[in-house]
């Protein structure tokens, strides 16, 4: 597995890779409250980027811009090759298949087993009943959710109800069930924040683990500095709506880094 | 401690002009209420000594007479058919009533709205309305009754379905909505799921309502038991009346039984 800093100096040498994730003025308020303001950064492809701030600086509400889960209220946003914000209803529908998001709660489908949950995922390229539950579908189907299931440790799992499943296991069907989606890009919101410090652990080695082995490029938020430091390439600050850090993880400054998890500044 | 406790606040907020203004007007409509249209005791009593008179209501219901009980079972049998029937029908139409009525699942506003109002009409007006209105429709017998038990079926899952799918968790959804799910995707493989306690619990008070609501219809004319008893009334036959009374008592309290033990199993 590559380090952080052979990546960073990878990445200073080369330059030549076209942005999977570029942002350029986005700006976003409620009801006249300014939240994000004029945020202007670009992610490259392959990279496990880490969004840190304090509670309120605005971290959850940039990842639902992005695909437009709430609507910015200006900038532009060009992602996986498509300007984001100038999709109609359906192509928004085609571009957030290819953008899985794992949420700080698994938000999986209680009742229902571990792998219809994960069948749900292929609902990003097919509709209809063979996509609802996993009785209904193909066979395909079930052998890709199976192997899902396989790549987060849960095969074992597939016919239980979710919600007899512990805390760290939900997730893991959570990411599954992303999986299923053959996404290109993961963003994660505090994926490790109700997890005991190992599972989350874990959970985040899987997401680090998508980006080296499979190619794909994520966005994390994480409110711990260990796995800031540890599982992401580079480092994205945020300060009420602000970017005020930038840089590569291997490059970072720890004491620089803690003040994004300690108490929200006083302006 | 050198600081003074701090006194707790008086019990009861001191009543304001509006709140006494509001009391007195209760008051007073319960009062003219009772004073318009309650019974004077004295006819009361004179009314209930006139039933166990020898001539008496009560008197000739006793002993309840059987000798009927083939026909009687069969249009009692009749009676339950017609529940279930229209029951069913109700239950499966409540559901794009609901959907359309709840917040979250409608397509617009004034679509929810027309939804919610035509769920109200439906449960607002008496079944045995319904029974009149549908036998004008399609004359007399158990297909009127099994359409009013419909309609009031629509009117009272409708609203509980409703009310089930809004209370239910939006996590869930959101993520299908994320993963790029079409509507009827989301609300078949992430709303009902979660909803289908509740979905159960509603269908079979349903079905309770219908067998106690099937067994008036025959009153008007729209099948069932209720014509059996209408003439046993019409011809004086109190005993058999009495026979049929305790017949649907026993349909009704076997059908209540047998939800109760069902609904304790699922839930
Ligand atoms: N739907 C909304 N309506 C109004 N204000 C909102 C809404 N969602 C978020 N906010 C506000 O936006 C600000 C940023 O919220 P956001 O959830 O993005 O912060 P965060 O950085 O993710 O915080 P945390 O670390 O607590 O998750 C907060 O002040 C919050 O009150
Ligand atoms: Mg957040």
């Amino acid at each position: 597995m590559n380090t952080p800093l052979a990546h960073a100096v990878e990445e200073a040498g080369v330059t030549a890779l076209a942005p999977v994730l570029s942002v350029s003025g986005l700006a976003k308020s409620y009801d006249g409250r300014v939240i994000l303001q004029s945020l202007t950064f670009a992610l490259s492809e392959r990279q496990s980027t880490a969004l840190i701030g304090a509670n309120g600086s605005g971290k959850s509400t940039l990842l639902k811009c992005l695909v437009r889960l709430t609507e910015p209220t200006a900038g532009r946003i060009d992602m996986l090759g498509q300007d984001v914000r100038a999709l109609g209803p359906n192509e928004l529908r085609r571009f957030r298949a290819q953008v899985g998001i794992v949420w700080q709660r698994h938000n999986l489908v209680p009742r229902i087993s571990a792998l219809s949950n994960v069948v749900h995922g292929v609902q990003a390229r097919m509709s209809g009943p063979r996509s609802w539950f996993q009785a209904l579908a193909p066979a395909t189907v079930r052998a890709e959710a199976m192997s899902c299931l396989e790549r987060v440790g849960l095969a074992d799992r597939a016919m239980t109800r979710v919600d007899s499943l512990s805390g760290g296991q939900q997730q893991r069907v959570a990411i599954a069930r992303m999986l299923m989606q053959r996404p290109a890009f993961i963003l994660a919101d505090e994926p490790d924040a109700s997890l005991d410090p190992q599972t989350g652990e874990e959970v985040m080695a899987l997401l680090l683990g998508l980006v080296r082995q499979d190619g794909l490029s994520l966005l994390m938020i994480s409110h711990r500095l260990e796995h800031t430091l540890r599982f992401s390439d580079r480092i994205l600050g945020l300060t009420q709506g602000r970017i005020t850090l930038d840089q590569p993880t291997a490059l970072a400054n720890v004491t620089d880094l803690r003040r994004f998890f300690e108490h929200p500044e006083t302006p | 401690m050198t600081a003074m406790p701090i006194p707790p606040p008086p019990r009861f907020r001191p009543l304001r002009l509006l709140n006494y203004l509001v009391l007195l007007l209760v008051l007073g409509l319960i009062i003219s209420s009772l004073a318009a249209t309650a019974p004077p005791l004295d006819k009361v009593w004179r009314g209930v000594m006139r039933l166990f008179s020898p001539s008496g209501l009560f008197t000739q219901m006793f002993p309840p007479d059987f000798s009927r009980i083939v026909p009687i079972s069969w249009k009692l049998l009749e009676t339950l058919q017609m529940a279930v029937a229209g029951c069913f029908l109700g239950l499966i139409l409540a559901v794009p009533f609901a959907i359309l009525a709840t917040d979250r699942l409608s397509p617009h506003p004034v679509v929810r709205l027309g939804a919610r109002a035509i769920i109200a009409l439906f449960r607002t007006v008496p079944d045995l309305v319904w029974a009149i209105i549908f036998i004008i429709i399609v004359g007399l017998g158990p297909a009127a009754g099994v359409l009013a038990i419909m309609v009031d079926k629509i009117g009272f899952a409708g609203r509980f379905f409703a009310e089930a799918m809004e209370e239910s968790d939006p996590g869930p959804q959101d993520a299908m909505r994320a993963i790029g799910a079409s509507k009827l995707g989301m609300i078949v493989s992430a709303v009902f799921p979660a909803c289908l306690p509740s979905f159960t619990a509603t269908s079979l008070f349903a079905l309770e309502k219908s067998v106690r609501g099937s067994a008036a219809l025959g009153l008007v004319g729209a099948g069932g038991i209720g014509v059996e008893l209408k003439v046993a009334f019409d011809l004086f036959n109190y005993d058999e009346a009495l026979a049929i009374i305790l017949m649907m008592l026993a349909l009704v309290i076997a059908v209540e039984q047998g939800s109760g033990w069902i609904r304790r199993k699922l839930i």
